[in-house]
């Protein structure tokens, strides 16, 4: 269970842009999630609560925006949705491809309340 | 449009949507701050300086990662043993609890730093940070990270280490890499540990592994080895080898080499959306 740290984390940098903008609390945070990126939605969110709690971002609502697992083929010049564990071409077969969507862990943007 | 993530954000329209830009204030009064980085930015960046630590002493960092008793400590004393005389070693041993890992390398004649995490199912970069500042890393060549026991946590913290080492031992499942996806994508090179007891293990086989492997699009080698009967030594060592030397040379171009742990689609590689505006 590493969810914990990892919000931990985010809620350091979220709560730091609050403090930066003189904001009073956070009204909302924005992710995006890859299933690749090994973070478990469910549990972020379940995790969240707590860990904000007494934090500017206490009562935040955390929004979590699912990315599909992507890959492009270079032999088929595609992009394909796949499954987490056949990241392959499912056209060609090739085992080359690139990922272009799927293990993103990122912190889109945060929503501040009562910012002058 | 930036690439990676699908946002709309681009230096073009940068300024509509920071504070008081036109787009900034939605409906309701609230205030959206694009921010786009990653959730552990943090980590990232105490790993970032971890890596210039080593890269400025020349030391190849490995993370070791696997599931509890799969034989990385068997290995490591198997590796000290064959590499001592070539190379100045050392390890950090992460573990929830006890001294015993760090106990059994220091018997070998290396040191070893213990990291227990308590109920911390992973090592992060400010756990090894710590660790360095009892390692002197001056007279090192490898340092191996023996990670905790785990195929889920460790596999999203970069600790600042050069190479992922994955062991899959040959009394776990071959589909492990099916299983476990996040884990084995991240493997610079998998190994087949305990591979002495294939012959009484007649459910797992080395091809589904690989083939298991493969299908995650990763070019890792893979191969077997066994830290008892030293089969699949030799390979290991000259991966070491070869790996050392290729980050020495890489350093004097002043490269230096990064583990697959690094994303591929969510890279923020795009300096426009690097930085937090700044307030007006």
């Amino acid at each position: 269970m590493h969810e914990l740290s990892i919000c931990q984390s985010m809620l350091k940098q979220v709560c730091d842009v609050a403090r930066q903008y003189h904001a009073p609390h956070v009204h909302s945070v924005r992710i995006q999630l890859g299933p690749l990126s090994g973070i478990e939605a469910d549990l972020l969110k379940q995790v969240f609560p707590i860990a904000s709690s007494g934090t500017l971002a206490d009562g935040a609502e955390l929004l979590i925006q699912t990315m599909p697992v992507r890959v492009l083929c270079k032999h088929c010049n595609a992009a394909f949705d796949v499954q987490i564990n056949q990241l392959g071409c499912p056209v060609c077969g090739d085992t080359h491809t690139q990922l272009v969507s799927g293990d993103e862990m990122i912190l889109d943007s945060v929503q501040l309340a009562g910012h002058h | 449009m930036c690439d990676s993530c699908g946002c709309n954000v681009t230096p073009g329209n940068l300024h509509l949507v920071k504070p008081d830009g036109k787009l900034a204030k939605t409906r309701e009064g609230f205030s959206a701050v694009k921010i786009l980085k990653s959730l552990l930015n943090e980590n990232d960046q105490q790993a970032l300086h971890n890596r210039q630590h080593f890269d400025q002493h020349q030391v190849l960092a490995i993370n070791l990662m696997s599931s509890p008793g799969s034989g990385k400590t068997a290995l490591l004393e198997a590796t000290i043993d064959a590499l001592k005389d070539e190379f100045k070693i050392a390890v950090i041993e992460g573990d929830l609890e006890t001294e015993n890992d760090a106990e059994r390398i220091r018997q070998r004649g290396v040191t070893a730093i213990q990291i227990t995490t308590g109920s911390a199912c992973h090592l992060d970069a400010h756990m090894v940070h710590d660790a360095l500042h009892h390692l002197d890393l001056a007279p090192l060549q490898l340092l191996f990270i023996e990670n905790v026991g785990n195929l889920v946590c460790p596999a999203s913290f970069d600790l600042g280490h050069h190479l992922n080492v994955v062991l899959l031992s040959t009394a776990e499942g071959d589909d492990k890499p099916a299983k476990y996806p996040v884990m084995f994508r991240a493997a610079d090179l998998v190994l087949i540990s305990k591979s002495d007891l294939l012959p009484l293990l007649d459910d797992f086989d080395p091809r589904c592994a690989e083939d298991y492997l493969r299908r995650l699009a990763s070019d890792a080698p893979l191969f077997g080895l066994s830290a008892k009967n030293k089969q699949g030594m030799p390979q290991w060592l000259n991966w070491l080898r070869e790996k050392i030397q290729q980050h020495r040379q890489g350093l004097q171009q002043d490269k230096t080499l990064a583990a697959s742990i690094q994303p591929d689609a969510g890279q923020l590689d795009k300096p426009a959306h690097k930085q937090i505006p700044n307030p007006d």
